[in-house]
């Protein structure tokens, strides 16, 4: 995993809650093999209609959205399926960092593990952010994972909390199992006075 | 002497899997048991491949293929998903995994054959790459989904990184009355508390209504814990559980037996253990349930109407139900008995195991299923489909006009062939209504099998405890 210390760019704004997995990227993209790839295919029966023309009703197909780093989204954000193929097809299709006002557990921890960066933020800051976005001409903003700030398209400055271990992989680049593997021995010792068989 | 601080089912499993620890950090928990599928293991095993890492305990790995299999005979057609089950079956061979391969008579739905061979046993850690995982906490088990980095983390290592979750408990005050079942149950409570109402929290279920149930029925309480956005739910083991695993195939046997269950009995919450939360829910006056809009949260009893966006105070709920009428074909208002449908799923790791195809065959049974109605049954395993064709349900359910498939995912999901045309609306007994779940512009009502198998006969919803055979016919709560 690459490190992660900060992004600025463009933001999109996705604002209807409880999106779920299966709309991030719908079942008949699970059936590669790859890991790569699936950001073509991301809010794919949101974004195109059945012949694939782009829906001009769909958030994301706004031009003042086009090439968005930020997705600012509604709340339990991410629910339902474990698939982390919705992580990756969010990355995938160019986004570094999502904030809502919460998420599904699961999206959040696949999230986490790919570096795709989720902050949850109060419900008032997220459509304050929303707010904050000129939607004629677009707009940018900062997350700094390091400091854990944003800095909002007004200037302002908003400090968000995240979970300190996964702050610190996430700037590290660190690979979870190459961590796990230098404690083989407590595994190995679990193993051997497991209680069940 | 210090005495112990009372514990739940949940502190006391999870205590006994923490391998490592660190203040402030999250522990490594154990994995004892860690069910594979086709979907969402082919990058896993790629990325141990790319690192040169073996599977741990491929002893404690189990794999089967459900997600992508045809329904129908002969072989399979789609060559993506073709490969995809190649790459399953290679992998088991090349990391020694065991796998239950289609065709083999032990395949199957992973949530309906861990409990079915007798895997899913009380006090284990089990994970998977498929959010149903929770189903497997009905054994009180802690069962949770993963994703496909995890899932590589738990080949690899045999545990996984995890933050302690907070605990509830959700109590059920009253009985469950006559014909209404575990799915209406759950759904009920999605209803109250919301589809993210369980978010970070590991769930309890609790109270007479959950002792009662069967332990099939427990199973599909639990299946359905990450609709509400709880990673996990749980139920302390008891008699019901020990009968339910007693003698299955890899369930403890002869001496192991005994000592399991002396384990498996010191699980229950402790008197006095307090959860973080605490929710009760009556079910002594419940209705049978049907979901109307694109969420689980969404439902109603069927006596009722579609709401209206107006009954909703919290704009963002307002907006999100008049984009699921739209998305549903609904009017609001229109009673839920007036909601016709095109086509009829019972099946999935909600609604596929004996009991629940028994029970929509008792609704079946002497009818057949309305003009312009197309049903079809998806037993969750090949065991159940043979357990049931021993006792007659398939030429219930084929009599009655069904199709009888063989088993798999089928059209939870609609990975394969089984797909709602846009515009179809479907009476399913599956956990997800999301906006094209079962195919694009498919419109998804969740059910019991009860009320599934009564709305195939009618062509419409219909309240099941009305309909006239069930009155003299023992239906399975």
């Amino acid at each position: 995993m690459k490190p992660f210390r900060s992004a600025t760019g463009r933001v999109a704004i996705l604002d209807r809650p409880d999106v779920d997995t299966d709309q991030i990227i719908p079942k008949q993209f699970l059936k590669r093999i790859e890991r790569t790839g699936y950001g073509e295919f991301a809010f794919f029966d949101w974004r195109y209609d059945a012949d694939g023309t782009p829906l001009p009703g769909f958030e994301l197909n706004r031009p003042e959205f086009a090439g968005a780093k930020v997705l600012l989204a509604g709340r339990n954000f991410g629910c339902g399926s474990s698939r982390e193929h919705a992580a990756w097809a969010l990355q995938d299709y160019g986004f570094k960092v999502v904030i809502a006002s919460s998420f599904g557990d699961i999206f959040r921890s696949n999230a986490s593990k790919i570096g795709l960066i989720a902050i949850e933020l109060p419900e008032h800051e997220v459509k304050s952010l929303m707010e904050g976005v000129d939607l004629d001409r677009g707009s940018d903003l900062t997350v700094d994972l390091a400091a854990g700030t944003i800095t909002a398209p007004d200037g302002r400055t908003i400090k968000f909390a995240f979970d300190q271990t996964t702050r610190h992989r996430l700037l590290e680049g660190l690979d979870d199992i190459g961590v796990t593997l230098r404690l083989s021995d407590e595994i190995t010792a679990y193993e051997q006075a497991r209680p069940i068989a | 002497m210090i005495e112990a601080m009372p514990r739940t089912l949940f502190e006391k499993v999870w205590e006994t899997h923490v391998v490592h620890e660190a203040a402030g950090e999250p522990a490594l928990l154990y994995v004892d048991l860690h069910l594979v599928h086709e979907v969402t293991s082919p990058q896993a095993f790629e990325g141990l491949r790319l690192e040169g890492r073996r599977v741990r305990r491929p002893e404690l790995t189990v794999a089967t293929m459900d997600h992508n299999v045809p329904t129908l005979p002969g072989p399979i057609a789609d060559p993506l998903a073709k490969a995809q089950l190649d790459a399953l079956r290679a992998n088991c061979e090349e990391f020694g995994v065991k796998l239950h391969a289609t065709g083999t008579g032990s395949e199957g739905i992973v949530h309906v054959i861990g409990p079915e061979l007798g895997l899913t046993q009380p006090g284990k850690t089990i994970v998977c790459g498929d959010s149903h995982t929770s189903t497997h906490g009905a054994f009180g088990a802690l069962a949770f989904g993963i994703g496909t980095s995890e899932v590589e983390h738990v080949l690899a290592t045999q545990t996984l990184w995890q933050r302690r979750p907070k605990t509830m408990l959700m109590e059920f005050a009253g009985d469950l009355p006559p014909h209404l079942t575990a799915k209406d149950l759950i759904l009920a409570a999605i209803g109250e508390v919301g589809v993210a109402g369980g978010v970070g929290y590991v769930v309890e279920y609790a109270g007479e209504a959950i002792r009662a149930l069967t332990m099939e029925n427990r199973l599909t309480v639990c299946n359905m814990t990450i609709e509400w956005g709880a990673r996990a739910g749980m139920i302390a083991p008891d008699d019901t559980t020990f009968a339910y695993l007693e003698g299955r195939e890899l369930a403890p046997q002869g001496a192991d037996w005994e000592r399991a269950l002396g384990r498996w009995r010191s699980l229950a919450s402790d008197e006095g253990a307090t959860f973080d939360k605490h929710v009760t829910i009556d079910v002594s006056d419940l209705a049978p349930q049907v979901t109307w809009g694109t969420n689980p949260g969404m439902v109603v009893p069927v006596t009722g109407v579609v709401p209206s966006p107006s009954d909703f105070d919290d704009p963002d709920d307002r907006e999100a139900t008049e984009r699921a009428l739209e998305y549903m074909g609904l009017k609001a208002g229109t009673p839920i008995e007036e909601i016709k449908i095109d086509r009829v799923f019972i099946g999935s790791c909600t609604n596929s195991r004996i009991e629940d195809l028994r029970a929509a065959a008792a609704v079946l049974e002497g009818g057949h299923i309305a003009a312009g109605v197309n049903a079809l049954v998806v037993p969750g395993s090949a065991k159940v489909r043979l357990q049931a064709q021993a006792e007659g349900l398939d030429k219930v359910f084929t009599d009655a006009g069904f199709e009888w498939r063989l088993a798999g995912c089928s059209m939870c999901l609609a990975m394969n062939a089984d797909v709602l045309a846009p515009g179809e609306r479907c009476a399913s007994t599956s956990n997800r209504n999301f906006e094209g779940r079962q195919g694009r512009g498919g419109r998804t009502h969740l059910v019991s099998p009860q009320m599934a198998a009564g709305a195939a006969l009618a062509g419409h919803f219909v309240d099941v405890r009305k309909l006239e055979p069930l009155t003299n016919k023992t239906v399975t709560a």
